[in-house]
């Protein structure tokens, strides 16, 4: 009965989103205050019915109602409370109805905390945030509805793929749909933007906020995404370049993009309709992202068989969003004009500088990853995009713009002088360029490009360093004054500080790990040793372990570094029985500056196990880093100045207003 | 520096991206794209040995063997045609006989195949689908059909 109440609830849902999408714009276009103030009312009542539906949804997970196909097909009632939960979204049916959920939470959130917005404006958004919940509830309703019944219900339920069981994996899909439909708020804005004819400082600084929560979220969801591969995958690797990987990276690295651009037209009223643009990009990655993830056109590690229906309406709703905003751009931004005149050389042009080479960037992933779809679906051979093609061409686009990261926030507005940026940056060059000799002096192993890589992660820092000193008047004053300046200084600041350096401590990271990485496969009888890097691993002993609903194989292993004994590290391969499946558990011993990575394969019917160790230096800092940079957001997200500024907005101009 | 200057910097520096863009990405296709065959393709159309390729069917049951501590050899087959994959190190945890698999690496000069990285399928319903093609083309196999067992026999 209640999940009929949940299945009822999604449909009222789809009807309210309906009466979102239409009347508000109605409202917004006769200027009728009582249509528009539908949007607000329709944003909160649809946020409870699909939180409703969702919710009864979790209880039928939590309480294990088998009579549901969803919850038989994808739980088991042996499972730990905290899989059970997260077994909602680990399945396509349960994770759309997430992803609706967060659609509908940021429009309650514009409705709850948009009263400083113009009505029209909001009417507007709240209209575009319904119609794209019209598409996506509507989908649910038609392809797969996750309330349907077994009849009869069976005892029990076939469990959930145990490489989902996993407190990274629990976690991942929440923050990573939070930010792919966080940037629908961004996509609503511009349309909005379009429908009135135009952009102003205001409109940019309403539309950062939701960016950079959009931008913190998918951060965090895909560090956490690639820290679950570096752990449970059993490889030791952390990015494989895979299609639904590339999925979530095209949509930060424009949302990336959009953040920096709309500093621009928020400070100076220039590149309004490139910002607009970004917009809609960013939103439409997302789009493609979803597309690619839950239509199965993808031969992915992540991808489960679905039905070919989805894809097809997935598709159709890809094609109506991203075409019809591309020509509503075309037809009403030559209408957005321009301001703020700038040199080539200023704050203005390092930011297009930015901008183009992510745009440059996510386009060299877009072709790497949809290349082979194409070549398919034209009837041409089966081929596969790896990471020597990543390799050959995003790193070579994000170099310059890595090079270039301290430089653009030391540059003034309007017409920079370089020679004094640089200046400033003497101590960064210099400290760069001692750390590129130490470690080519210093370390014997590995490529001579690491050197280099390890010189560009100092700068980053330093450089990230060096702005905020300057800022704080770090050397040139007492330490009282840097003290208080520094608690004055915008937060936007310090967020954009930790950002920059976190992007260099992850830089260090990915140079390290890639440069200085040791592997050992090998295989030890109970007893035997063997070595990695500076360290001796001997297996003691193999057990069993009797875990919740699994059963491991332990490796009980001991470790020691030049004679010191380090104690044990026990990698699992855990036996999920209900699934017949096997998980590889690593065990991974950190000191915050390396790690040493144990895994355990099976008996290899000579009587020994198949041991597979790694030391991968500096690999906690990319995760470390990752983090830096969502904390920056983060910082940054509680600036001020997004909600004292924010209801000033410039008065309208009879020239801009468009034909209506 | 004129407006039309000024615009004429930024068109040639966005083209000079793009051109670099475009160029990377031109080159980097050349050399850095796998080709997927089935057993019955590395036949059919006499693959080079030596060239980096990717195979796909389903692992053969009672076909896996270890060959020393730490390498293993399967055999795959799109029930046309078997292929011998010789695999060093620790396979993947949803590698099991009698299920879909994809393996990267190279074709030896006497036909069998070194892999590198051995990809299983994902869970009960998945099969790589490059793997499902080439079985739906060596018509063993149609959609929505239970599979057969590898070994010829269809068994549940």
């Amino acid at each position: 009965m209640i999940a009929e109440l949940g299945h009822f609830a999604l449909i009222l849902a789809l009807a309210v989103a309906l009466v979102q999408m239409v009347v508000p714009m109605i409202g917004a276009h006769r200027d009728d205050e009582a249509l528009m103030g539908v949007a607000n009312k329709a944003a909160l009542v649809q946020f409870v019915l699909i939180g409703f539906a969702f919710a009864v949804l979790v209880h039928a997970f939590v309480t294990s109602d088998f009579s549901l196909k969803l919850v038989a097909d994808n739980s088991h009632s042996a499972k730990p409370l905290i899989y059970k939960i997260s077994g909602v979204w680990a399945n396509h049916e349960g994770s759309m109805v997430l992803w609706v959920l967060i659609l509908a939470l940021y429009g309650a959130l514009v409705a709850f905390f948009g009263a400083n917005l113009p009505s029209a404006l909001r009417a507007r958004v709240l209209a575009v945030q319904g119609s794209i919940g019209v598409a996506f509830i509507g989908f649910i309703l038609i392809t797969s509805n996750p309330f349907m019944r077994l009849m009869p219900a069976p005892f029990e339920g076939r469990g959930l793929n145990p490489l989902l069981q996993d407190p990274g994996l629990a976690f991942h899909p929440p923050f990573l749909y939070a930010g792919y439909v966080g940037l629908s708020m961004a996509f609503s804005f511009a349309i909005a933007a379009l429908i009135e004819g135009r952009v102003d400082a205001s409109w940019a600084r309403w539309v950062r906020p939701w960016t950079l929560g959009a931008w913190v979220a998918l951060t965090i969801g895909i560090a956490m995404g690639s820290w679950w591969a570096y752990y449970t995958l059993g490889w030791g690797g952390y990015w494989f370049w895979d299609p639904v990987e590339n999925a979530s990276l095209m949509p930060w690295i424009v949302a990336t993009a959009l953040l920096h651009s709309a500093i621009v037209a928020e400070k100076r009223g220039a590149l309004k309709s490139w910002t607009i643009l970004l917009a809609i990009f960013a939103f439409s990655l997302s789009l493609i992202g979803t597309f690619l993830v839950r239509s199965g056109v993808l031969n992915s590690v992540h991808a489960f068989a679905s039905d070919p229906m989805r894809g097809v309406v997935i598709l159709g709703i890809v094609t109506v969003f991203i075409g019809g905003a591309l020509v509503l751009y075309g037809w009403r931004a030559p209408a957005l004009k321009a301001e703020g005149m700038f040199a080539p050389m200023s704050r203005e042009g390092a930011l297009i500088v930015n901008n183009l080479l992510l745009s440059a960037a996510g386009v060299a992933v877009f072709i790497g990853t949809l290349y082979p779809l194409f070549l398919d679906a034209l009837g041409g051979p089966k081929i596969t995009v790896g990471a020597p093609f990543f390799n050959m061409t995003f790193v070579p686009i994000m170099l310059p713009l890595l090079i270039l990261v301290p430089l653009g926030p030391l540059l003034g507005w309007k017409r920079a002088d370089l020679v004094a940026a640089l200046e400033r940056l003497m101590g960064a060059g210099a400290l760069a360029v001692l750390v590129s000799l130490c470690v080519f002096a210093f370390v014997s192993e590995g490529p001579w490009l690491a050197a280099l890589g390890m010189g560009l992660a100092t700068w980053l820092v330093v450089g990230a360093f060096t702005e905020f000193a300057a800022r704080i008047a770090l050397f040139s004053g007492p330490l009282t004054t840097s003290l208080r300046r520094a608690r004055l200084l915008p937060r936007a600041q310090w967020g954009m500080a930790f950002a920059h350096g976190g992007l260099g401590i992850l830089v260090a990271g990915l140079v390290g790990m890639t440069a200085w990485q040791s592997e050992l496969v090998t295989a030890l009888k109970e007893g035997e040793s063997a070595t990695v890097a500076d360290y001796t691993l001997t297996l003691e002993k193999v057990g069993l372990r009797q875990g919740p609903n699994y059963e491991a194989l332990v490796g009980v292993i001991r470790v020691k570094k030049d004679g010191k004994d380090l104690g044990f590290m026990m990698p699992e391969k855990r036996r999920f029985p209900v699934e017949r499946q096997e998980k590889t558990e690593a065990a991974i011993r950190t000191n915050g500056m390396s790690d040493l990575y144990v895994v355990i394969g099976d008996d290899n019917g000579h009587g020994g196990y198949t041991i597979r160790a790694y030391v991968n230096p500096f690999a906690p800092w990319i995760w470390g880093g990752a983090i830096i940079m969502a904390f920056g957001g983060l910082i940054s997200l509680t600036d001020r100045r997004y909600r004292v500024g924010a209801p000033t907005r410039a008065r309208l101009r009879p020239q801009s207003q468009p034909a209506q | 520096m004129t407006r039309k200057q000024r615009r004429a910097t930024f068109i040639l520096l966005s083209l000079a991206i793009l051109g670099m863009a475009a160029g990377l990405v031109l080159y980097a296709m050349r050399d850095n794209i796998v080709f997927f065959y089935s057993p019955s393709d590395i036949i059919e159309k006499s693959v080079t040995p030596g060239s980096r390729i990717r195979i796909g069917g389903m692992v053969e049951n009672g076909s896996l063997k270890n060959t020393s501590p730490t390498s293993i050899e399967f055999n795959v087959t799109d029930y046309a045609k078997t292929m011998r994959v010789a695999y060093t190190g620790i396979l993947p945890d949803l590698f099991r006989e009698g299920q879909g698999v994809v393996a990267e690496g190279t074709l030896q000069p006497d036909g069998s195949f070194v892999a590198d990285t051995v990809l299983a399928k994902h869970d009960e319903k998945y099969m790589p689908p490059e793997v499902a093609e080439s079985l739906k083309k060596a018509g063993r196999w149609k959609e929505g059909e239970e599979m057969p067992a590898p070994d010829g026999a269809y068994t549940k």
